[in-house]
Order: structure tokens, then C-alpha cells, then sequence
């Protein structure tokens, strides 16, 4: 329970109300006191946090120096212990199984930039279809639903279904595609399930930004005589331009550690469809967890970079003022993209 | 005229029924599919032609072991959804109503984290586990899980606090309350809906994981329901018993469904809030 070190106030206090006196007193020790509470209360998750995730890492970036066990080449003895090897894994990994970790790099970034360009699009689309929609809205919000609650992991099972060479997808198309083999087929069809999951996600998040766009604007711009497309591309992008960025960063994020999709709906070790994610979980589940931790690092370093570059490109955009109510503005700080919650109507 | 908004509100319904076509086909596909029998499993029909629960037979068949699965999700995502809400829940009040030093700093470290590769945590974990013996665990997958679970949790409950007039407080306070009985008397029953549905998109992001789940056990019977179904195998080695998957794949998705179905409104707003997944 919530421990606060501010003394209960008495009825004394506040029988004095009418002085100047004690009511200052009393806020200039609550504000004392705050940052003591405050310490109290949040130090909790940032412990936590700390050892499920800042501990993790620091032991990854460490086991990445770590060869592993077996025989020694010098001695010619079996050792228990694993060797200190310095960067070895990285070299190795850049150089002698290059091949295996730039297909890996780029599968993973093609699977970004395309599912996370089509699901803007789609997401877009959906959201000015609903916008506009007043009856049976709240049917469709349920419905935009269920993608985003079936598990990523029975979605793979369910699309590895669907095209199943036998399935309905090839049935719909009069083809016979094997797309769950190596190839260039099995990366479209990790797309497309992947599209489907998200598309309303990002779908709601933009229809939230719509709805807090006032009509007047739009009534405003009719009066002007400009077109539905310049209306489009002067006040609705613009003004959701904040609610889609943000769904664009958490997107891509979650699309740069992809594992579970391509891991079910094609397999583990397919050279088309292999994510950073699934290299690193495949050389840790094969106990070699010095360049399973040197995977893990790098892609870390990855989706740093990428997130960096995110916030720097277009932080002055990413401001959702989450602090607004107590903050004054920091320059250009790095601050947490939020979305301004929406009288989501039905 | 006439002609043009009736051509308008036609493309807008045909545009609001390909929305819900797209979310609902491929989900469709699955319960269809879940009832037809083995022998048409790869019948193309949109309705089966003959109903059969012949499929969720076998997945309750106990060599499968998927009841024990379905524990395990249960124990999993609850423990860490009760865990991650206790700890949140009071760093998002102090987020959301205290002033402090770092405080953005420490909201950003926080959501940062949300986006973290679950791998770069769980290849050295599993090294730790494995030397200590946790693996096949049930805290070998909730400690993991507290990474994403938590921030999650901290960052939906900040928005819903603030949304809290500040009045409430004060009032509670000039009254006599101090700062910490105002938070339980007053504040935790008043945003206990916010909390609820916290609740609600924490357990199913916890429900959903994969990765950790199935790098952590290795015996089938600490499998969680995504990672047993994975796994679940055919009358022979060869062939994938997709209609058992499917019907797993129901019954593991439609409690979560039925939530959702029950709640939309408010998960709307907490994922539109939270923009955080």
C-alpha cells in the first residue's frame, strides 16, 4: 500500500483555514514530500525493470566476449568453462557466417518497410471508411478488433492453413503456389498475415486522431471550394499526422523483433523468411549462447538506432503533450509520443 | 444530386462491409474449418457440409495434453498481469499526479523499454535459467514477461489517472485525507474501470507471447496453450492436423474475443490511449 511520509493533516489546519500561515506551510511541505513519495512509488518499477530487462542486457552484452565449450585447440582437453574470446562471435558473425546474418539484417528490415508500409495504407483507408460511417460504427470497432486479440502464434497456424498448397488461398486464385517453401512466395505470405494482424490496429489509432479533428475545419475548407482531395491532403493528413506516427514508430518496433510469424507459418531455419529474432533464438536453443548473445546485441543496437532516428527525424512531430497539464516545453527533447485520448462515439 | 449521395452512402457501406470482410474472413476460415470433419477437412465450402466437433474431440484428447496448456496460459498471464498491475499502478500516480525531477526521463526509459526485442532478453536469461535449474517453470516465463507486461501497464494507467480531475484529490485532502488515503479511498475506486481494462489488454498481450514461452520449456506439459498448439501432432508424423489446430486456435482465441466483444469500448480507448500495443 501507498507509504506517504506526509503527516495526516489535523483539523486544526484546517480550522485555521481562514490564515495565510499554515495553508502555505502545508503546500510547501506537500511539495517536499512529493518527491519523496514519488522516489517511493516509482523506484518499484525501475527495480524491476532493472532486472528483467537492464540486467539481461548487460549479461548478453557480456556473454557476447564468450566462446564455447568443448575442446580446447591448444590444450587438446575438454573444458568446462567457457573462453574469454573478445569479439570474435561479432567478427565471425559479420565475416564467416555473414551470409547467414545480412539475410537475416535484410529480411528483417524488407519485412518492416513493406508490412509497416501497407498496413499505413490499409490502416488509413479503414479509419476514413469509419470515420464516415455512423451507423453499425460500433459493429465495425469490434470487428477491427479480433485481428489484434488472435494470438500472433495461432494467426501463423491459421495463414499456414490458408496456404496450405491444398488450401483456400490457392483455391481463390486457381493456382497451385507452394507458399510455405523457400522462396520468394513465403515472404509474401508472411506480409500478408502480418498486414492482417495490424492493418486495424493502426486503423483505430488513426481513427482516434480523425475524431478529434473538429467539422468546423472541414465545413470551413468546403466553403472555400476546395475539393475532397485537397481537403484530404491539407487538413486530415496533417492533423492525424501526430496519432499515425506514433502508431508507425510502435509498428515498427514490433516488426523489427518479428519471430513468432515467419517461425510458424514457414519454419524455423528458412533462409527466405529468417529474422534477426529467430537467428538469435535458433543459435541460443542450440546452446551456443556467445553468438546467440551477439545476435541478440546487435539487433538490440538495431532497433536503438532505428527508434533514434525515428524520434530525431520527426520528434518535433511525435508530441502527443503527454506532460501538458504539468510541463513546460523542453526544446527538443525526446518526449513520450502519446495520443490524445478520443471521445471514441459510437 | 439525388443520385450522387445515394452512389455516396452505397460506396461507404460496401466500403464498411470490406473492413469488417478483412478482419473477419481469415477468422471466419478458422471456426469453419474447426468443424468439419478430417475426412473434408479441404473442402472449400463456406459452410461445412456437415457440422462435426470431431476436431475439438481430439484436441481435449489427453495425449495432448491441451487442458494442462490451457492451465499453464491461465497461471502465466494471470500471475503476470496481477504482478505487473500492483507495481504500475502506483508509479503511474505518481507519473500522472506528482511533481519530480526526471520524471519525463523516467516515463521515457519506461515506454522505451515496451519496445525492446523480447530475444536480446531472453537469450541471456535463458542462459541464467538453465544454470539455475528454472527452466520448466512457470517464473521462468513470468519474470520475462514482466518486460513488456509492465510498461504496458504503467503507460495505460498514467493516461487513465490523468484523465482524473485533480479536484478529486484536493477535495479529499482539504477534508483531512492525506495524500496516500486519498489514493486508496478515493482515486483507486474511481479509476477502477481504467485499471480493469488495464488489466484486460495486459493479460492479453501476457496470453498471446510466444517466444519466451517457448524458449523457456522444453516438457510438453509446461507448454502454454500457443506453443502446445504449435507443436500438435497428427495421427502420423507427416501429416499437420490442421483441424485440431484450428479448433484449438477457437477455443484460444474466443474467451479473448468474447472480452474484447464485451469491452470494446473501453480497450478502444485504452489502446488509443496508450498507443502502445
Amino acid at each position: 500500500m501507498a507509504v506517504t511520509k506526509t503527516p495526516p493533516e489535523t483539523g486544526a489546519g484546517r480550522a485555521a483555514g481562514g490564515d495565510r500561515g499554515p495553508v502555505n506551510r502545508r503546500r510547501a511541505r506537500a511539495t517536499a514530500g512529493s518527491g519523496r513519495m514519488a522516489a517511493l512509488l516509482v523506484s518499484p518499477t525501475l527495480v524491476v525493470l532493472a532486472i528483467v530487462v537492464l540486467y539481461p542486457t548487460l549479461m548478453a552484452l557480456n556473454g557476447s566476449l564468450y566462446g564455447a565449450k568443448g575442446l580446447d585447440p591448444k590444450t587438446g582437453f575438454i573444458r568446462d568453462t567457457e573462453p574469454f574470446v573478445g569479439l570474435q562471435n561479432y567478427a565471425d558473425i559479420l565475416g564467416q557466417a555473414g551470409e547467414r546474418f545480412w539475410n537475416a539484417f535484410w529480411n528483417t528490415t524488407f519485412f518492416t518497410v513493406v508490412t509497416v508500409g501497407l498496413e499505413t495504407l490499409i490502416g488509413v483507408g479503414m479509419a476514413l471508411i469509419m470515420h464516415e460511417a455512423f451507423r453499425g460504427r460500433g459493429l465495425v470497432r469490434a470487428g477491427i478488433l479480433v485481428p489484434w486479440a488472435v494470438p500472433t502464434a495461432i494467426s501463423g497456424l491459421l495463414w499456414r492453413w490458408i496456404f496450405n498448397s491444398d488450401g483456400i488461398a490457392n483455391a481463390l486464385i486457381g493456382q497451385q503456389i507452394l507458399w510455405t517453401t523457400e522462396g520468394f512466395q513465403a515472404k509474401v505470405a508472411v506480409i500478408v498475415a502480418e498486414v492482417w494482424k495490424t492493418a486495424p490496429f493502426i486503423g483505430l489509432l488513426v481513427l482516434a486522431g480523425l475524431q478529434v479533428i473538429p467539422k468546423e475545419v472541414y465545413e470551413a475548407a468546403r466553403i472555400d471550394g476546395a475539393s475532397a482531395a485537397r481537403r484530404f491532403w491539407h487538413i486530415t493528413l496533417p492533423l492525424v499526422k501526430p496519432a499515425l506516427l506514433v502508431a508507425m514508430l510502435f509498428r515498427c518496433m514490433d516488426a523489427l523483433r518479428m519471430f513468432d510469424l515467419p517461425y510458424i507459418l514457414v519454419g524455423a531455419q528458412k533462409h527466405s523468411v529468417e529474422t534477426l529474432s529467430m537467428l538469435a533464438h535458433h543459435e541460443a536453443s542450440n546452446v551456443r549462447f556467445g553468438p546467440a548473445s551477439a545476435y541478440a546485441v546487435l539487433l538490440f543496437l538495431y532497433v536503438f538506432l532505428i527508434a533514434l532516428a525515428f524520434v530525431r527525424l520527426l520528434g518535433a512531430d511525435l508530441i502527443g503533450d503527454v506532460g501538458a497539464d504539468t510541463h513546460k516545453r523542453k526544446g527538443r527533447r525526446l518526449r513520450i509520443p502519446a495520443l490524445r485520448r478520443a471521445e471514441v462515439t459510437s | 444530386m439525388m443520385l450522387t449521395a445515394k452512389w455516396r452512402s452505397g460506396l461507404l457501406y460496401a466500403g464498411v462491409g470490406a473492413v469488417v470482410a478483412y478482419c473477419l474472413a481469415p477468422f471466419y476460415w478458422m471456426l469453419v474449418s474447426s468443424l468439419r470433419r478430417t475426412s473434408d477437412i479441404f473442402d472449400t465450402s463456406l459452410v461445412p457440409s456437415s457440422v462435426s466437433f470431431e476436431n475439438y474431440r481430439a484436441v481435449f484428447d489427453p495425449a495432448q495434453g491441451f487442458g494442462r496448456a490451457l492451465l499453464n496460459s491461465l497461471v502465466v498471464a494471470g500471475v503476470t498481469t496481477v504482478l505487473a498491475l500492483l507495481v504500475a499502478t502506483f508509479t503511474a500516480y505518481a507519473m500522472a499526479r506528482l511533481e519530480f525531477r526526471f520524471k519525463r526521463l523516467i516515463l521515457t526509459l519506461i515506454i522505451a523499454t515496451s519496445m525492446f526485442p523480447v530475444v536480446s532478453i531472453v537469450v541471456p536469461l535463458l542462459k541464467l535459467f538453465t544454470d539455475i535449474g528454472w527452466i520448466n517453470t512457470y517464473q521462468a516465463m513470468i519474470v520475462p514477461s514482466m518486460s513488456f507486461a509492465l510498461p504496458l501497464a504503467v503507460w495505460n494507467l498514467t493516461t487513465f489517472f490523468r484523465q482524473m480531475p485533480d479536484e478529486l484529490e484536493h477535495a479529499a485532502m482539504v477534508d483531512g485525507c492525506t495524500r496516500g488515503q486519498a489514493f486508496r479511498k478515493v482515486i483507486i475506486p474511481l479509476a477502477a474501470p481504467g485499471i480493469f481494462t488495464t488489466a484486460i489488454i495486459t493479460f492479453i498481450a501476457a496470453w498471446n507471447e510466444f517466444l519466451i514461452a517457448l524458449s523457456m520449456t522444453n516438457k510438453p506439459a509446461m507448454q502454454t496453450a500457443p506453443v502446445a498448439i504449435s507443436k500438435f501432432t497428427g495421427a502420423t508424423t507427416y501429416e499437420t492436423p490442421f483441424g485440431s489446430q484450428m479448433a484449438a486456435g477457437v477455443l484460444v482465441t474466443v474467451p479473448l474475443v468474447v472480452m474484447v466483444l464485451l469491452f470494446q469500448r473501453r480497450i478502444v480507448a485504452g489502446l488509443t490511449a496508450g498507443a502502445a500495443k
